[in-house]
């Protein structure tokens, strides 16, 4: 199958492309998305390409946009509702949780609310304390939402098409530094099933879980492992909801040894809920206690030198690799 | 108000040709450090253009009154009388910063200047304000809350709801919308059903201020002074300042310099440079300034250099700075 190498941003612009073509109802709709091209340019060129009835720009109301998308998408639109950056997400949480993610349950099924929220995500370069989250374990929290994190410009395409085509809201995330970075799409259309995680390396000694760019730092280190003679396996999870454990479960079967990379905050985190579903599954399995390497517990700063101390990197993977061994 | 002006004093008016001046240049200066990576980070949001916005406006309180904005406040820090070098510390992420380094850009603060920072999260900072007013009110001050306000940040829940509470309170808070044409792209008429923002006033039962020429600081300081006597003894109002930014909505985003539209409207707002405006206006009234105008401008390129000097020689926060203050201990 041809492939061509294309970066995330327009792996995802073609997602967006695609089914704004297959289904009229599709639209887009979020602050600077139309004319300014998307503040991180994954939209550019589809203002020019569907016009102002399909790429809406809106004012800067981040729960009118998440509200809105969720009245079009009862109605019978398939809103795809960009909120910038999952930082002001923040201001849309209540049409997200309280009505997007709980009205097909609360009218016992009479609506349905297939919508998709798009935003960037992810910590670091100096973007300092109310620009730094990475906040979906928060959003996952809730039954009746999906919530897909891709880790490449592969999976963000062929998730975020099934997003789009699912009858379910979904939160849809995107790593900002992940965006520049390649990797080869095939030229013909392909769909990733919801809630389906992926091996993205095989090893029998430890398995990693992780998400989006808890990928890139695991392989990173599994590279590094890999010359003391430690396989490690990891396991991209690529959605936070539905979560699916089974691969993990087979992995530590193998392995008896789990590290769990996050990219978000310790505390009530991704990393508890695969330990804790871990433990209850297969403890007859473990071998060591399960690790976290998440982002450390504080408000992220702005001073590049101990901003950098607070995020994860494939060192501190590397080290609760060999702790766990 | 015609007889004020011809009558402020000159001690005044050069005065705010310095802070003016010093605020330009150290945007400027900003600017160029960032472009050789001495000012580092995604966001960096410069106030030129905006100047007399500011300068006039803070020119019209004292420094019992409180002050609060968004994330575009090198200039207004420095017309609060902050520090210029503990700002451009803050800029370069150093512990001598006002944040410690760990604030940045975006969020300038100085608690002893009754300055209570800068926000980054768009409309944020509003219902602040409305409680640092309460505050006063409940208190029996006599004092009033500055507010500024960006045009986009006026069309989020944050406005609506902190706006008309401040109104139900009758709360000293006067509401300056820096109407600079723009969101980060999206324009006032394309994001406001009434793109008039003053008149949202007449919906919250507040006092309508008025929509001021930003590019000159004597209209921005009479028509502020006006406001803030009001605030201080009826309550709320919402008021515009009329202005342009001139390097784009941030460091983010650079696309706007090569818009051509937009280039052109750029060179008609800076045919009327807050610079520009104000010194016409000294050397109109006061015979041979330039020489003095001169002086202030060498001056306030030295406390720049010194800003910039001071900044870099500055140690960087370290492991207890990331730990430190999450909570009060
Ligand atoms: C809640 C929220 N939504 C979106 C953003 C992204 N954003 C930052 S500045 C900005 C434009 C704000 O425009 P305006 O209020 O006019 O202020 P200006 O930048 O012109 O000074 C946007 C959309 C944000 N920081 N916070």
């Amino acid at each position: 199958m041809a492939t061509k190498n294309l970066p995330m941003r327009e792996a995802l612009r073609q997602a967006l492309r695609e089914e704004m073509q297959r289904d009229e109802r599709v639209f887009i709709m979020g602050e600077e998305v139309g004319k300014w091209h998307g503040t991180h340019r994954v939209t550019q060129g589809l203002y020019e390409e569907f016009g102002a009835r399909r790429v809406r720009d809106t004012p800067i109301s981040e729960m009118a946009i998440a509200g809105a998308a969720v009245g079009a998408a009862m109605a019978g639109l398939r809103p795809v509702a960009e909120l910038m950056t999952i930082n002001f997400a923040f201001l849309s949480l209540d049409a997200m949780i309280n009505h997007a993610a709980k009205i097909h349950y609360m009218f016992n099924g009479q609506f349905t609310v297939p919508l998709v929220y798009r935003a960037a995500t992810g910590w670091g370069n100096q973007a300092t304390a109310t620009h730094s989250h990475m906040p979906e374990p928060i959003f996952a929290h809730f039954p009746g939402m999906y919530v897909g994190v891709p880790s490449n410009a592969y999976d963000a395409k062929g998730m975020l098409k099934a997003a789009i085509r699912d009858e379910n809201p979904v939160l849809f995330t995107e790593t900002i530094a992940l965006y520049p970075k390649p990797s080869p799409v095939p030229d013909e259309e392909y769909v990733l099933p919801i809630g389906k995680a992926d091996i993205k390396r095989q090893g029998g000694d430890v398995t990693i879980v992780t998400y989006a760019r808890g990928v890139e730092w695991s392989l990173q280190a599994a590279d590094m492992l890999a010359k003391e003679g430690v396989e490690v396996e990891i396991v991209d999870m690529r959605w936070l909801r539905p979560l699916d454990m089974e691969p993990v479960f087979e992995s530590f079967k193998k392995t008896n040894r789990c590290v769990v990379v996050e990219e978000s905050l310790p505390m009530f985190s991704f990393g508890s809920e695969i330990a804790a579903q871990l433990q209850e599954a297969a403890f007859d399995y473990m071998d060591a206690p399960i690790k976290r390497v998440s982002a450390m517990d504080v408000p992220l700063p702005y001073a590049a030198e101990i901003e950098l101390m607070a995020l994860p990197n494939a060192q501190k993977i590397v080290d609760a690799v060999r702790g766990v061994l | 108000m015609a007889t004020q002006t011809a009558t402020l004093p000159k001690e005044q008016l050069l005065d705010w040709y310095h802070q003016i001046v010093l605020i330009r240049k150290f945007e400027n200066m900003c600017d160029a450090l960032y472009a050789e990576k001495r000012i580092t980070g995604v966001y960096m949001h410069l106030y030129s253009g905006h100047e007399a916005t500011g300068v006039g406006a803070l020119a019209a309180i004292t420094p019992e009154d409180h002050v609060i904005t968004a994330y575009r406040d090198h200039g207004i820090a420095l017309a609060r009388g902050v520090d210029p070098k503990a700002v451009m510390a803050e800029m370069m992420g150093k512990r001598t910063g006002t944040s410690g380094g760990k604030g940045g850009s975006m969020h300038l603060a100085s608690r002893e200047h009754n300055f209570w920072g800068g926000y980054a999260i768009v409309g944020g900072h509003l219902p602040l304000a409305t409680g640092i007013a309460l505050k006063v009110k409940y208190m029996g001050e006599p004092n009033v809350v500055i507010s500024f306000v960006g045009d986009g940040a006026t069309n989020n829940g944050y406005f609506h709801e902190a706006v008309n509470l401040a109104a139900v309170w009758d709360l000293p808070v006067v509401w300056i919308i820096e109407n600079n044409l723009v969101g980060m792209g999206t324009r006032v008429e394309e994001a406001s059903g009434q793109p008039d923002l003053v008149k949202r006033a007449i919906a919250y039962g507040m006092k309508e201020g008025p929509r001021v020429d930003g590019q000159d600081v004597v209209a921005v300081y009479e028509a502020v002074k006006e406001a803030v006597e009001y605030a201080r003894a009826t309550g709320p109002v919402l008021m515009e300042s009329l202005t342009y930014r001139y390097q784009g909505h941030g460091v983010s985003d650079r696309q706007y310099s090569a818009r051509e539209d937009l280039k052109s409207e750029l060179e008609i707002w800076q045919q009327r440079d807050p610079i520009i405006v104000l010194r016409s206006r000294l050397t109109k009234r006061f015979k041979n300034i330039e020489p003095e105008l001169e002086r202030i401008e060498e001056e306030a390129d030295r406390i720049v250099a010194e800003a910039v000097e001071f900044a870099e020689q500055s140690p960087a926060p370290g492991y207890e700075d990331l730990i430190a203050n999450v909570y009060v201990e």
